[in-house]
């Protein structure tokens, strides 16, 4: 066997490393339900969960509550199953949180609660956008 | 309504579309003619089409940036990436804030690389400007805002379509279809920084100079000139890779300055879908200089240069056509244009991978087995390990795409990005960084040395007995600041290690180069640059650690984290505490004047209706000069607040800091650092909380009854009761014969400075009214309440609250110089390269070989 042979077989076995070990670290975008039968079974793995913020009749967000210290926050979020959830963060609100269209949230139950570690907004295209300040 | 210019600009679009398409066919028929009077006429049409193209790109951008600097906002493009307040100079960051002005922005750069082509290169030019005019052609299409009849279908999207179009149904159009919006909706305050007027333009002439290797290198499939094109694609490769690299790190020192998450890189699928090309084309380049030496690794440059240009027009797709919506902290808008974009990157790729498959056997290669001591074999292995690299950040990348692709053959498929992906990809990447570092210290050796087996460690005996000692000097060092730390993360020491054996092994074959052939020594000069970049990773990201702890002793809060609590420093108003050896002392916020520069104490000033325009108070002098005088209006920037922190060191040297939050009613708040920088290490410090005086709640009122110059406690300081007086207008009001109004001055001593509060009590139209005053800077609010002329006494209504406060966050990132000490240097490197690479060429051109 040449020896260019080998490195070639060394390589696609690296790659194929790659693909099983970066597909083991992969986190789910997954449901509120789903999270939540993870994390009582155990599995604290961190997931995503894609959804929107609540609204109300008028389209005004609602749920949003202000943690006491003022640097924490926490959210009402609708999943794409519709299940409601309230969402935890430890960090101030993200700046255009209260435009984006849809939210990610990163991160796992605590009991009962839904703790986020990380969001993600995606904002109105620009194209949806049908207000003009006057 | 400014019809004309967006009429113009849009006929330059549709001109530069049309030209692109016309000099893409002539240069085609030049190239595949064999008469060669019709090939010189064919090449003169395609070179015309081609300077017509150019003007309209230009005529574009000017017309663009008419528009815009004008404040035509009843075009989409100036309304919502502009306003009337923006500085001239962030006026330039809008151009392509927008899709549609980074495609105008990557065509300018192919249009000027296009042009140096067509004047340097007449053997090339047929073939090469082919596919240069193909690409322009497409990227043209992106920006062309046309809808095709019949199918309905819009081609691009214009930069100059009205807001009206954009936004039909809002009820302002349709009842006055002429309304011009008065001001636009203004730039995102992340984006008004210096970095970002350089950092997109460096990185899109970076991708544009992708477009020459590889358009050399299928040319040479086309015209079965396998290896000619390797030497004038060189140097353009190292061209990109050196603007390219420039490009991505300016973005990373953005990142650093402006936003706050204490990093320049956080692997976002933004950052890493321009980072993946880099490695790529960095492997391209080392395959391209192995085959330039030895005629081997022919085919492998022909795929790493063509994956390069593919993975750039890969890396667009995913940053604009939506698909990372779900995994990227960017917001991205889809423009519609995934099809668009999609039918790029299937072009190039298909064109290119059936170009390969049809030559691939004519392609010659060495049949010639590798030697373990051959330089080949070394520099092959690093390309290899770059290559896996790419691909280890390409592939979580792409799960997004993965998913789509199985939802679309009716699978599901919900793999995201790894959760916690800095520690995720910092792992990986670091332990094919260790890799790279020591094989590019030994490859060099079996490069230049052209040495055996048993040399080898003659050769690098000197060095790396040297890398060990300075290990063990710099592993002692660091055990002496953090402590046992070191130990517990044993791959700290490897890259330690690593880095500084790469450094010192191309430190050696740099001074036997520059003795010899100073022109050769690029290589040696960016690795070494390689290797101090990797140091200052190490220890910028690896120990960089919060400074600002609490050291009160008290929680501040019950229900934040315990984190919170730790790691922040809350700071009241002139109350001085100690962090990392300094003391630190806010001063109270500040304001940024417009036209000066300088900061406002707000205190000084009077503010008036309109948030960008306030009125001074008193004689403001900024840097010792005096800038306003007492009374003057002057411009503010409203959004910006900055909040002075006084740092002293033992010494008694101060250091002020501005961190910055910004308030933009449009698009939320926003906070930046400041970086006190030292040779040694920056201290990164940001406002994480800040109070809101206007919701502060206030005490009870508390009464006193005081004669003149008496003194009393308002929220701990002495206050003294200078003089009542009795004044005859209050404020811009004159009063009435029969109103009385008296006005007291009280002097409050303050920390470093007498303070003076004037409560005004009114008697008007029989009715009793009071104004209190309020010094912002001690939380106390005065009342003059009530007169008692009996006595000779007055009664003082006190109303504190809490003193205006900042928590912050600052961290120390010792080292993080030799960062950009070593981006330097492969910057450098790079450069050497370059004019080394391209003497190279013009040598064979002038011998007529080219």
């Amino acid at each position: 066997m040449k020896k260019s042979h080998i490195i070639v077989l060394t390589v696609i076995a690296a790659a194929i490393g790659i693909l099983i070990s970066s597909a083991g670290d992969a986190s789910t975008y997954v449901g509120f339900s789903e999270a939540y039968a993870m994390a009582t079974t155990g599995n604290r793995k961190d997931i995503h969960v894609v959804g929107e913020l609540k609204k109300d009749g008028n389209g005004n967000i609602i749920g949003i509550e202000p943690g006491r210290d003022m640097v924490s926050f926490s959210f009402v979020m609708i999943d794409e199953q519709g299940k409601e959830q309230r969402v935890m963060y430890n960090q101030p609100m993200p700046q255009d949180f209260t435009k984006s269209e849809k939210v990610v949230v990163i991160g796992s139950y605590d009991g009962d609660a839904f703790r986020a570690s990380k969001i993600l907004l995606k904002c109105p295209s620009k194209y949806q956008e049908q207000k003009v300040n006057v | 309504m400014h019809y004309f210019i967006g009429d113009l600009g849009h006929f330059f679009v549709i001109t530069s579309f049309v030209t692109a398409l016309v000099s893409a066919f002539s240069y085609f028929k030049a190239t595949m003619s064999r008469d060669l009077a019709l090939q010189a006429s064919w090449r003169r049409n395609g070179a015309a089409a081609f300077y017509v193209h150019a003007v309209s790109v230009l005529g574009i951008c000017v017309s663009l940036f008419v528009i815009i600097a004008n404040h035509y906002f009843e075009y989409h493009y100036a309304y919502s990436y502009s306003d009337k307040k923006l500085p001239s100079y962030y006026l330039i960051s809008t151009f392509w804030n927008g899709q549609e002005g980074s495609f105008l922005l990557w065509m300018f750069w192919h249009v000027v690389l296009g042009l140096v082509l067509i004047h340097t290169n007449r053997f090339w030019e047929a073939s090469v400007m082919t596919i240069f005019a193909l690409v322009q052609a497409f990227l043209a299409s992106m920006i062309l805002g046309v809808v095709l009849p019949l199918v309905d279908f819009r081609v691009g999207s214009s930069p100059f379509i009205l807001l009206r179009d954009v936004m039909q149904d809002a009820p302002v159009f349709k009842m006055d279809p002429e309304f011009v919006p008065q001001d636009g909706n203004g730039l995102n305050p992340l984006l008004q920084n210096y970095w970002m007027v350089i950092h997109p333009p460096t990185l899109f002439l970076g991708f544009a100079a992708t477009l020459v290797p590889f358009s050399f290198c299928l040319a040479g499939l086309w015209l079965g000139k396998f290896k000619d094109w390797v030497r004038p694609a060189l140097p353009w490769a190292l061209f990109g890779g050196a603007v390219l690299g420039l490009g991505i790190l300016m973005g990373g020192y953005w990142a650093y300055e402006t936003l706050n998450f204490g990093g320049y890189w956080n692997w976002d699928p933004v950052e890493n879908a321009v980072y993946v090309p880099w490695l790529i084309l960095v492997a391209a380049i080392h395959t391209m200089i192995i085959y330039k030496n030895s005629e081997a690794a022919l085919k492998v440059s022909i795929i790493l240069v063509i994956a390069v240009f593919i993975l750039i027009l890969y890396s667009t797709f995913l940053t604009r056509s939506g698909i990372l919506g779900d995994s990227s902290v960017h917001s991205f808008t889809d423009l519609g244009l995934s099809g668009q974009l999609l039918v790029y990157l299937g072009f190039f790729s298909l064109t290119a991978i059936v170009l390969c498959i049809i030559r691939w056997n004519k392609i010659p290669s060495s049949d010639k087995d590798v030697s373990v001591y051959s330089r080949e074999l070394w520099v092959f292995i690093g390309v290899l390990v770059l290559c896996l690299m790419g691909f280890h950040v390409l592939v979580p990348t792409s799960f997004p795409v993965w998913n789509k692709i199985v939802s679309l053959f009716g699978g599901s498929s919900n793999m995201a990005p790894p959760a916690d992906q800095v520690g995720f990809y910092t792992r990986s990447q670091l332990m094919y960084a260790v890799v790279i570092a020591i094989l590019s210290g030994i490859g060099q050796y079996f490069w230049w040395k052209k040495i055996e087996g048993k040399q080898l460690w003659k050769e690098i005996q000197f060095p790396l007995i040297l890398s060990v000692l300075l290990f063990l000097v710099l592993a002692q060092f660091i055990f002496s600041q953090y402590g046992s730390e070191i130990f517990q993360k044993p791959s700290y020491l490897i890259v330690l290690f690593a880095g500084i054996f790469t450094i010192s092994l191309n430190a050696k074959i740099l001074f036997s180069l520059l003795r010899s052939s100073p022109g050769l020594s690029g290589g040696a000069v960016a690795h070494i640059g390689v290797g101090l970049m990797l140091l200052g990773i190490l220890f910028s990201a690896g120990f960089s650690r919060v400074v600002s702890l609490n050291n009160t002793g008290l929680i501040y809060s019950r229900e934040a984290s315990d984190e919170f609590n730790r790691e922040n420093l809350l700071l009241f108003v002139n109350e001085p505490r100690t962090m990392a050896g300094y003391k630190i002392e806010y001063k109270g916020p500040r304001l940024e004047p417009r036209h000066a520069s300088g900061f406002v104490n707000p205190n000084d000033v009077e503010f008036t209706d309109d948030p960008f325009r306030v009125v001074a108070e008193k004689n403001i002098a900024l840097k010792g000069d005096t800038v306003y005088h007492k009374g003057d209006t002057f411009e503010i920037m409203a959004e910006n607040r900055y909040y002075e922190v006084v740092l002293t060191s033992a010494n008694g040297k101060t250091h002020t800091l501005y961190p910055r939050i910004q308030d933009n009613p449009n698009m939320g708040m926003a906070a930046s650092p400041d970086i006190k920088r030292d040779v040694g290490r920056d201290l990164y410090a940001h406002v994480i909380l800040r109070s809101e005086p206007e919701e502060a709640e206030w005490s009870k009122v508390e009464e006193i009854k005081v004669k003149a110059h008496e003194d009393f406690f308002a929220n701990d300081y002495v206050c003294s009761l200078e003089s009542v007086e009795r004044i005859f207008s209050v404020g811009n009001t004159p009063l009435d014969s029969t109103d009385v109004a008296v006005k007291a001055s009280i002097r409050l001593k303050g920390e470093y400075q007498d303070y003076f509060a004037e409560p005004i009590f009114i008697i008007r139209n029989r009715m009793v009214g009071r104004i209190p005053d309020e010094v912002p800077d001690l939380g106390v609010k005065l009342t003059l309440n009530n007169i008692h002329p009996e006595t000779s006494q007055f009664s003082i209504g006190v109303m504190t609250r809490q003193k205006d406060y900042i928590v912050l966050k600052a961290l120390d990132k010792p080292l993080i110089n030799v960062l950009w000490i070593g981006t330097f240097l492969l910057m450098t490197g790079l450069i050497i390269a370059i004019v080394r690479r391209y003497r190279e060429f013009t040598k064979m051109k002038e011998k007529g070989l080219e």
